[in-house]
């Protein structure tokens, strides 16, 4: 719309195989897994006991020395934005009021605080429970409970700020107060949908004219009991606890389900002209986005539309959207969860969307090294897209092989393959909820 | 061509009630919908009560589908039974009449209520005092035992958004977003834009939230956010006032059915209103605190103005945020002072949440469909509980009584917390 093209300037990827994109990359190129048992805690009674966990990620390494001290009412989702934002701002070459007041760089911002925008996908972010259930035992007796001792006294026992902590727009507001991005700004709550969701939202305010840069992906910490619970309640996750490197197998004729994890990434997408006004490196275009909903009984969350309705719906709507042709397609980004439904689901709309280009066209799935960062895990994924095409690589299929013939799909097993990418589709969709989104990256030529 | 973008149906569900009509009319005579608090027993609480909704039933909004819904959240069953009210009014029962893949949901939706009662259970078992540290292992045997998979996933923010989906097969763009107390003035913009856009020709849009459980209200009561004016519940929520010490927490939905204008026409569908403009900024500036020039606020205001193409002496009524806090109302004040200058003392400004509490999430669009019937009616809603002005709050807010006004355009904002700021503005639909 009015002929403003949007480019991707800047990556931040905050992940369990790698911070920041050399290292995300390399080790992505090198069929790294991310994935272990659970440290944070002890995971002895869940059924799953696997997590991708990021070690080394303090908040003060990403903030200026003024604002460290905001670290103690930040849950780790926020943690991680902030690491995603800083690593994406950098590598863009933005002079935000962060970078500044970190000494990193000096002078006026080169962009428009008023015309920075951020658009950043969250979960359903878990209170602390250790903090939470410390509080809750002050009001019980022998172990019961006591709403009225809760009211006169239990409460007091948590910080004044708690409830700040957990609210999904803290990622977003921590984000625009640290780098001073005043212009629109949203968060975007899809579950694994979410970040694919808030890309294409940010995509669509800058084509509009109303921001020239965003700030946009997602980040979310399943790394805690509560989110570890939750995934396992609604029987998503594997049990092959005895190989947690292994465990995740994305379309693998083995499957048997995803593995929690902690990440997310941050993107900076900007406005061709802005980005080429400051010499600004250009990763890659996005051209297209498509939304959809399966519109599936929400009675069984865990149940996807067995065609992948919604994911087909959403991956042609991006494609119109960029004008171009599903023969243009020169590789899928796959969103690959690893569990038996979703990932047959996935495929079938693939396949459809392909049709007798299936064989030939290679879909990437990152997720066996990586587990599933909820709704970080977009970021993530759209981030390895921008990579593949930049870098004319596509990395292998961890734990793919052997592959599922139902699903159909051409995954790269062995070795990364090195291939011309002119346009990549990238894929993302709940797991819960029935929303779908798909992105079409374009290689960068004036 | 631009294309526009109209809306054809409204319903919600209120502290006030649940009709449409009724509701309306009970705000314009400035009746109350804050009681003592019945959803839990909050005697002992800082705050002991809120603006609860009463006798909901699902059952009776969704008929035969409610056993595809029964596990709905609370929050998820007012959503459902508020789309369902906006779906008929704006004649799309009938079906077929538009597709399927060009109608989109784009919801303000609040996290579903927690479990409470299993969840204390697993964290009052697991906590281990000696240690001071939560035993993952005894916590782990009374969550896999209590806790349960539904229950937990109608939590999920996207939730109620799914439900929608399916229950009127809206396969078009799905989003939630959940920006605090802005969330669905925010959904009703963005879900503008995309209509604008053309990615959707009908948007189910708007917000459902309840937080008013024992957590949600400690959160609040932490943060001294709340009134606590337990002797004179009704009185508590007094937006501008001198005497204001927060706000009172509600619960319910708002939802609107946008609707592409050639689209609503080629149907026959009545226009209700004309969504023109919509503002989103950040404060940037703390997580506490709003901006002491309310640039974020005024900025949001301006945005969405320059949207509409409409000018400050044209917007007859601002729907305000106004939720009774001694912050927010004083900045907002201030923020609309800065946006229109000396014409600011003519414009009249009010905040329901002075009779339907704060509706956190849903806030917004339970307030854009007060903005809808004021200007179909020419009255507007006024501001209880207002006694004692406060030199820093020096607008007209239409104190106490409904105001008849002609109303061409309306001007609403939603502020969250974090420095969230958006704001709507529509017209009304006559000459269409």
């Amino acid at each position: 719309m009015n002929g403003r093209r949007v480019v991707i300037t800047g990556l931040g990827p905050v992940t369990p195989i790698g911070v920041g994109a050399a290292a995300f990359w390399n080790a992505l190129l090198e069929g790294a897994s991310g994935i272990r048992r659970v440290r944070a805690f002890d995971p002895a009674r869940f059924e799953s006991q696997m997590c991708g966990e990021i070690d080394g990620v303090e908040v003060g390494a990403y903030v200026p020395k003024s604002y460290r001290k905001a670290a103690k009412i930040m849950a780790r989702d926020i943690v991680l934005a902030m690491a995603g934002a800083y690593e994406a701002v950098k590598d863009a070459g933005l002079k935000t009021k962060c970078i500044v007041e970190r000494g990193e760089a000096s002078g006026p911002p080169n962009a428009d605080p008023t015309r920075v925008g951020a658009n950043i996908g969250a979960g359903l972010i878990c209170a602390d429970l250790p903090e939470l259930a410390s509080a809750l035992y002050s009001a019980s007796d022998n172990g019961d409970f006591s709403l009225a001792r809760w009211g006169t006294e239990g409460m007091s026992n948590l910080t004044p700020l708690w409830l700040l902590k957990f609210l999904p727009n803290m990622l977003a507001c921590h984000v625009t107060i640290v780098h001073d991005c005043q212009g629109p700004s949203n968060t975007i709550t899809c579950g694994e949908a979410s970040s694919h969701l808030a890309i294409g939202e940010a995509f669509r305010t800058i084509a509009r004219g109303v921001a020239d840069v965003c700030i946009c992906g997602g980040a979310e910490s399943k790394d805690n009991a509560m989110a570890l619970l939750r995934q396992s309640l609604g029987n998503r996750l594997s049990r092959r606890n005895d190989q947690p490197e292994r465990a995740c197998r994305p379309f693998g004729a083995d499957r048997d389900g995803t593995v929690v994890s902690e990440g997310g990434g941050l993107v900076i997408l900007e406005e061709l002209e802005h980005a080429k006004a400051r010499g600004a490196r250009i990763y890659a275009e996005l051209v297209g986005f498509g939304a959809s909903n399966d519109a599936c009984s929400p009675a069984q969350p865990s149940k996807p539309h067995p065609d992948g309705r919604g994911t087909l719906l959403a991956a042609r709507k991006a494609l119109r959207d960029a004008a171009i042709d599903v023969g243009q397609v020169d590789m899928i980004g796959a969103f690959a969860a690893g569990t038996v439904e979703h990932d047959r689901s996935e495929a079938a709309a693939i396949r459809a969307l392909l049709g007798d280009r299936t064989a030939q066209v290679p879909a990437m799935a990152i997720k066996g090294g990586l587990g599933n960062n909820g709704a970080g895990s977009g970021a993530i994924d759209f981030t390895a897209a921008v990579l593949a095409i930049q870098n004319g690589t596509i990395p292998v299929a961890v734990n793919s092989n052997p592959v599922d013939p139902v699903c159909g799909l051409k995954l790269i097993t062995d070795k990364p393959v090195d291939a011309r990418i002119d346009h990549a589709l990238s894929i993302g969709y709940a797991l819960g909820g029935g929303q779908n989104a798909a992105l079409v990256l374009r290689r960068y030529q004036q | 061509m631009k294309r526009r973008v109209v809306i054809t149906g409204m319903g919600w569900i209120t502290p006030l009630g649940h009709d449409l009509e009724s509701v309306w009319q009970r705000l314009l005579k400035a009746e109350s919908g804050v009681a003592s608090t019945t959803i839990f027993d909050a005697r002992t609480f800082p705050t002991q009560f809120s603006a609860e909704v009463k006798d909901f039933d699902l059952r009776k909004y969704l008929g035969q589908r409610y056993e595809e819904h029964k596990t709905a959240s609370r929050n998820a069953g007012f959503a459902l039974a508020a789309a369902e009210i906006a779906w008929r009014a704006a004649g799309l029962n009938g079906g077929a009449q538009v597709n399927p893949e060009m109608v989109g949901v784009y919801l303000g939706g609040g996290e579903g209520p927690i479990d409470f009662e299993n969840f204390v259970a697993a964290a009052v078992a697991g906590w281990n005092p000696e240690k001071k540290d939560l035993d993952s292992v005894k916590w782990a045997e009374v969550a896999y035992q209590r806790m349960n998979a539904v229950r937990e996933f109608e939590q999920d923010p996207n939730c109620a958004a799914g439900h929608i989906a399916y229950r009127f097969n809206a396969q078009g763009p799905s989003f939630n977003t959940l920006t605090a107390c802005a969330a669905s003035t925010q959904a009703i913009g963005e879900a503008t834009c995309m209509i604008r856009r053309g990615d959707a020709d009908v948007m189910i849009s708007g917000g459902a939230h309840s937080m008013i459980h024992p957590l949600g209200v400690t959160g609040f009561n932490r943060l001294t956010a709340l009134s606590t004016r337990n002797d004179s519940c009704i009185t508590a929520s007094r937006p501008f006032d001198a005497t204001r010490d927060g706000f009172v927490l509600g619960e319910g939905a708002g939802i609107l059915i946008l609707e592409e204008l050639e689209t609503a026409k080629r149907r026959g569908a009545k226009p209700l209103a004309e969504i023109v403009g919509y503002g989103s900024t950040a404060d940037a500036f703390r997580v506490t605190d709003i901006h002491e020039t309310a640039r974020g606020a005024s900025a949001a205001m301006r945005a969405a103005l320059a949207d509409a193409g409409v000018e400050i002496t044209e917007v007859d009524y601002i729907s305000a945020h106004g939720t009774g806090t001694e912050e927010n109302d004083k900045l907002e004040t201030l923020a609309i002072r800065t946006v229109f200058g000396d014409f600011a003392k003519n414009v009249p400004v009010s905040s329901i949440k002075s009779m339907m509490g704060h509706l956190v999430a849903a806030a917004g669009a339970v307030e854009l469909i007060t903005c809808v019937l004021a200007i179909r009616d020419g009255v507007l809603p006024p501001t209880s509980n207002f006694a004692n002005p406060d030199p820093n709050c020096d607008l007209d807010y239409v104190p106490n009584a409904a105001r008849k006004k002609p109303v061409r355009a309306a001007l609403s904002n939603s502020f969250g917390f974090g420095g969230q700021n958006d704001t709507l503005v529509i017209r009304g639909c006559n000459g269409h």
